[in-house]
């Protein structure tokens, strides 16, 4: 189904859903009683000050704030010190995705715990480096899917969008005519039923 | 772990990127059960700090961090009946009026609902809004059978046959539904 593109203002974007999942690390900075669940190596029934775990984004979020923080948050492997370094040196010669499958969405996040704002920086930085190669694919695509591979979710669907509208500017051009075609989700529809009868044939 | 269920519902909703899977009425049954659950131990817990008074160890940041639980199934459950009902209006654009019926079973009952509702927006006032998405140039169009369809009776009273493979030339108005739900191809 075609997902909502909008962004983490979006209380129903599955996007931001699925990106505030992942885990970040934070310590305890006060006893939590009957929270010991959370930690899943013992099996006390509270949580003493001072334990280091890694809970998803939106717990960490919920608990870092407010006017007495219950965690003191850290800023998740990817967007440390070595890692940024690795951005700085040249953005496009990552896999993205290998780093998180929403580095975008979720550095937005972890920027906040970052006081230096060097992690804003370097999402910047990224994000500009890579844009310029971004494009260069979506208006030449190649055949080559090795490439989509390395890009993360937002880049994905930037790709996606810039590629349907070059096909679309070329089809324009090409011939101007309108022609009515079948609807997307029906072609798909139909496609997915061909292949469960050739299942059943089997 | 708090949360898991609500993720995995709008994980196996996010999968699909161009259909709908079916209502998964048990994880959603166990997303709402996980809320109830926290919310009456959040009960107890509060009850229970404001009994003792100081005496008891403070509970406040425990019941913080089930709240915080609870907003978050909350929100994985209305973005998952959201995304699925927006998907739905998509279907009506692209299917026309009538849903195929492995799309039919994959509604909960509560859905089909929305359903009837959105197919009488899209006929306002006697207009089919659903015709000429794109600029008409001529009023008549040739087109070929893709499948076996059967009789078509058009405006003006005449039968005609669709066979699959079979040319015709048609009003333009009357052959666009057919065209976009597959049976039809624009020849140009």
């Amino acid at each position: 189904m075609p997902l909502p593109t909008a962004y983490s203002p979006n209380y129903y974007s599955l996007d931001d859903i699925l990106a505030t999942q992942e885990r970040t690390p934070c310590k305890f900075l006060i006893n939590v009683p009957k929270m010991g669940n959370l930690n899943p190596s013992t099996i006390e029934k509270d949580l003493p000050a001072g334990t280091a775990l890694e809970l998803p984004m939106w717990l960490v979020l919920e608990m870092s704030t407010g006017r007495q923080p219950i965690v003191l948050p850290e800023l998740p492997k990817i967007y440390k010190e070595a890692y940024r370094e690795i951005l700085e040196a040249d953005a496009c010669a990552v896999d993205l995705h290998k780093f998180n499958l929403y580095f975008y969405e979720l550095g937005s996040y972890a920027k906040r715990f970052d006081r230096k704002g060097d992690v804003h920086q370097t999402l910047l930085h990224t994000f500009r480096t890579r844009f310029r190669q971004l494009m260069d694919l979506a208006d030449n695509s190649i055949s080559d899917p090795s490439v989509q591979q390395r890009l993360d979710t937002l880049e994905r669907r930037l790709f996606k969008d810039g590629y349907n509208a070059r096909t679309k500017l070329n089809a324009w051009l090409v011939e101007s005519g309108a022609t009515i075609e079948a609807a997307n989700m029906v072609i798909n529809h139909k496609k997915r039923k061909r292949l469960n009868m050739e299942d059943l044939m089997k | 772990m708090f949360g898991e269920k609500g993720y995995a519902l709008v994980k196996e909703l996010s999968r699909y990127e161009d259909s709908l899977p079916p209502y998964n009425t048990d994880l959603v049954n166990e997303v709402s059960n996980e809320i109830k659950l926290l919310i009456d131990q959040n009960k107890e817990d509060a009850q229970m700090t404001t009994d003792e008074g100081s005496g008891a160890p403070s509970m406040v940041s425990t019941i913080r961090i089930r709240h915080a639980a609870v907003k978050r199934n909350l929100r994985c459950l209305m973005a998952y009946h959201y995304n699925r009902i927006r998907c739905l209006r998509t279907m009506r654009w692209e299917f026309g009026s009538i849903l195929p019926v492995d799309i039919r079973a994959n509604l909960s009952s509560a859905e089909s609902e929305p359903w009837q509702l959105i197919c009488g927006q899209s006929v306002t006032g006697g207009v089919n809004l659903a015709v000429d998405l794109k600029p008409p140039k001529a009023l008549y169009i040739e087109v070929r059978c893709l499948a076996d369809y059967g009789n078509l009776e058009l405006n003006d009273g005449s039968v005609i046959l669709l066979k699959k493979d079979s040319r015709h030339y048609l009003p333009r108005n009357e052959c666009e539904e057919l065209i976009r739900q597959g049976v039809l191809r624009h020849i140009v």
